[in-house]
């Protein structure tokens, strides 16, 4: 299935480049997410807010004239092998000068080497594992990424549930499932000092519906706390099953939970659950966040995820990127990124260090009532 | 492992198992009668649960009354795809068929992705069914003592109309011989009309029970149940409605213990489902059940 779709994406990419090129007049932003598959939901979170962004902000000015800012959005289909075809494809067909993702870390490293190569940057939104930036000088981010963030939780879990014993529950098969897990479960025994702290990891696959039997497990270890981050429609069923199985222990997560799919699928199940993420819309940061909140929600008249905003965020980064760089050179705009400082974004503001990550301070929330609640900030 | 967790292992594996017993009878059902895999078999399965889904939330249907719309549409758009893209190519080879079969399959996965989307959906799971039971220390969800007293009914009506009726009579006797059963004066298309719309009946309730149990929707859900439920049924002897059932036990009740026994192997679950399918077709490539047949020429 997937080499039938290889060979028809080599005749497409045959079949394009035969047309001559012609003088650029916009600058084509690469859109690089799931839009299908277990993790569009996440992807179509990010993609409304770098469509906001591309309307309140459409052109950028370089060298006195202006250019149209084009998006092409490329469906990397939740899939790794996929992901390095659609991202071969923005950068071959497409030649966008940036690339914008995608949720989900494995599908963003993915991309890493093809965009290295082609020396084009990329401005990951959420994805959070650290190897998607590390020693890939041409890959960046707006958000922090999950040392930081499985601290957090750990911290959580030991003061705010007095916690002494946790269970991990991890989707093997995903990168950053595996990468938080076991930045939990180092900080989680170094809190308390007790190197048996973690009862046992339990694994699961990507796309798996039952997880009975990995549960049941869980029920002989009597943890006080379950750690399982993972992705959202998995991870409210693996919830939902364990409340099935009567295991009443809080379940504690990551950013990935924060769409509206985890409570869809969860319903009453996922009530209590508490994940660490990046913005709460109820403590807007900067004057962008403003902006971003207000035009949101006239548009959607809802209230936005916060990887709705650190897409906007992405967006304006590279734009501004380009207007410094005076450039659509990618190399010139890939020195513009990584120089960014003090940027004020909706998410807040956004400094890249060394290997080009953001560091940011963390927002813990709770499912309540069918919504995302604010409970908490965590300075980094 | 003490005794109660195993008990709970076991009343996870049945009704894992009990939902691959439903799903695998519809693949047999067709492989029986026409000596083809519908590949397409998992998407009708995904179809069924959408159009229960768009009962239930569009319509505000209560979920029987959704259930048994949709089980009765997708019946009816089974019969159409063997009309459109089997009953053509009947006389052609068999590859032809089973070409057009995966066509087919990949025609409703897109086509789902872009009528129903490609974000999972959330499936409104009936208070009833959703309600944990609790038997001593065995938790079940109430849908799961549903799916094996469903897939037992089923079982005993087909093997009721295979064997005791004469629709019946004229399946086994396409079966066996489509020319003969032809020239002995069987309507064969209507047989088959008939066998394509009980197998994606089948279908469709399978796929309904699924989302009952797992109520995560999305348009490539039928891709990993279809394999495992061809499995099921290569497991217990293609063909064989009876192994059908006793393949989609086994295979729940492995994939179960090997993460209860070997917690460490888990991320090779499907694997071992794979596995097995090639150590049967080594061993034994007849199934269980299956009875060896000569080659008709």
């Amino acid at each position: 299935m997937k080499k039938f779709g290889i060979v028809l994406m080599a005749l497409a990419v045959l079949a394009m480049s035969a047309c001559g090129p012609k003088a650029p007049t916009t600058v084509k932003f690469g859109v690089f997410e799931p839009m299908t598959g277990a993790n569009a939901g996440g992807g179509a979170l990010e993609v409304e807010g770098i469509k906001l962004a591309n309307e309140l902000y459409p052109t950028v000015t370089v060298g006195g004239k202006e250019y149209k800012i084009e998006l092409v959005i490329a469906d990397n289909k939740s899939d790794k092998v996929e992901a390095a075809n659609a991202a071969q494809r923005l950068v071959d067909k497409d030649k966008v000068q940036v690339v914008l993702g995608s949720w989900g870390s494995s599908l963003s490293m993915a991309a890493g080497p093809i965009v290295e190569k082609a020396k084009i940057p990329a401005v990951g939104l959420s994805c959070t594992n650290p190897l998607v930036t590390k020693g890939n000088p041409y890959y960046f981010r707006v958000c922090f990424i999950d040392p930081f963030q499985g601290t957090v939780m750990a911290n959580y879990a030991f003061k705010e549930l007095k916690a002494k014993k946790a269970v991990i529950i991890r989707e093997v098969s995903n990168d950053y499932s595996v990468g938080l897990a076991k930045f939990f479960a180092d900080s989680f025994k170094q809190l308390t000092g007790d190197p048996n702290a973690i009862l046992a990891e339990l694994n699961y696959n990507t796309g798996d519906q039952d997880f009975s039997a990995q549960l049941t497990e869980v029920k002989k270890y009597k943890p006080d706390v379950i750690f399982a981050p993972g992705n959202f429609t998995e991870s409210a069923l693996v919830i939902k099953q364990a409340k099935e199985l009567g295991i009443q222990t809080p379940f504690l997560g990551g950013d990935t939970w924060e769409t509206p799919e985890f409570i869809d699928v969860g319903k009453k199940s996922v009530e209590g659950a508490v994940f660490s993420t990046f913005f709460a819309t109820e403590v807007p940061i900067t004057e962008t966040s403003k902006v971003f909140l207000d035009a949101y929600r006239k548009k959607y008249n809802k209230e936005p995820a916060a990887v709705t905003a650190l897409g906007f965020d992405g967006y304006l980064v590279a734009r501004e990127a380009i207007i410094k760089a005076n450039s659509l050179d990618t190399v010139k705009i890939r020195d513009a990124i990584a120089a960014t400082k003090d940027y004020p974004g909706a998410a807040g503001m956004i400094t890249l260090d060394a290997e080009g990550d953001a560091t940011k301070s963390a927002v813990i929330k709770v499912v309540q009532d069918g919504k995302f609640a604010y409970k908490a900030t965590v300075q980094p | 492992m003490t005794f109660t967790l195993f008990l709970q292992h076991l009343a996870n594996a049945l009704s894992l198992g009990s939902l691959y017993a439903l799903i695998a009878i519809g693949y047999t059902m067709v492989y029986g009668i026409l000596r083809l895999i519908n590949f397409a078999h998992g998407d009708v399965f995904m179809l069924g649960a959408y159009l229960a889904f768009y009962g239930i939330t569009m319509f505000s249907l209560p979920w029987w009354g959704a259930l048994v719309l949709a089980v009765v549409v997708t019946a009816v758009f089974g019969v159409g795809l063997e009309r459109v893209a089997y009953r053509p190519l009947r006389d052609s080879p068999k590859i032809s068929v089973m070409i057009s079969a995966i066509g087919a399959s990949f025609l409703i996965e897109n086509l789902g992705i872009v009528i129903f989307g490609g974000r999972p959906k959330g499936f409104p799971v009936p208070e009833v069914l959703s309600r944990v039971i609790r038997l001593g220390a065995v938790s079940v969800q109430a849908v799961s003592l549903l799916i094996p007293a469903f897939a037992a009914l089923i079982l005993a009506v087909l093997l009721w109309v295979v064997n005791r009726t004469k629709t019946g009579m004229a399946m086994r006797a396409v079966s066996t011989d489509l020319d003969a059963a032809r020239l002995m004066g069987v309507d064969v298309n209507k047989v088959i009309a008939f066998t394509f719309g009980a197998g994606s009946l089948l279908a469709a309730l399978g796929g309904i029970m699924w989302s009952f149990k797992y109520p995560n929707l999305s348009p490539l859900m039928g891709v990993m149940p279809g394999l495992k439920c061809f499995i099921a049924a290569v497991i217990g002897g293609i063909g064989n409605i009876m192994g059908a059932v006793l393949g989609g036990f086994l295979l729940g009740f492995i994939e179960l213990m090997t993460i209860a026994f070997l917690p460490d192997l888990t991320g090779y679950r499907d694997a071992f489902a794979f596995v097995l399918l090639i150590v049967v077709l080594l061993v034994k490539p007849t199934g269980l059940l299956g009875k060896r047949q000569s080659e008709k020429v």
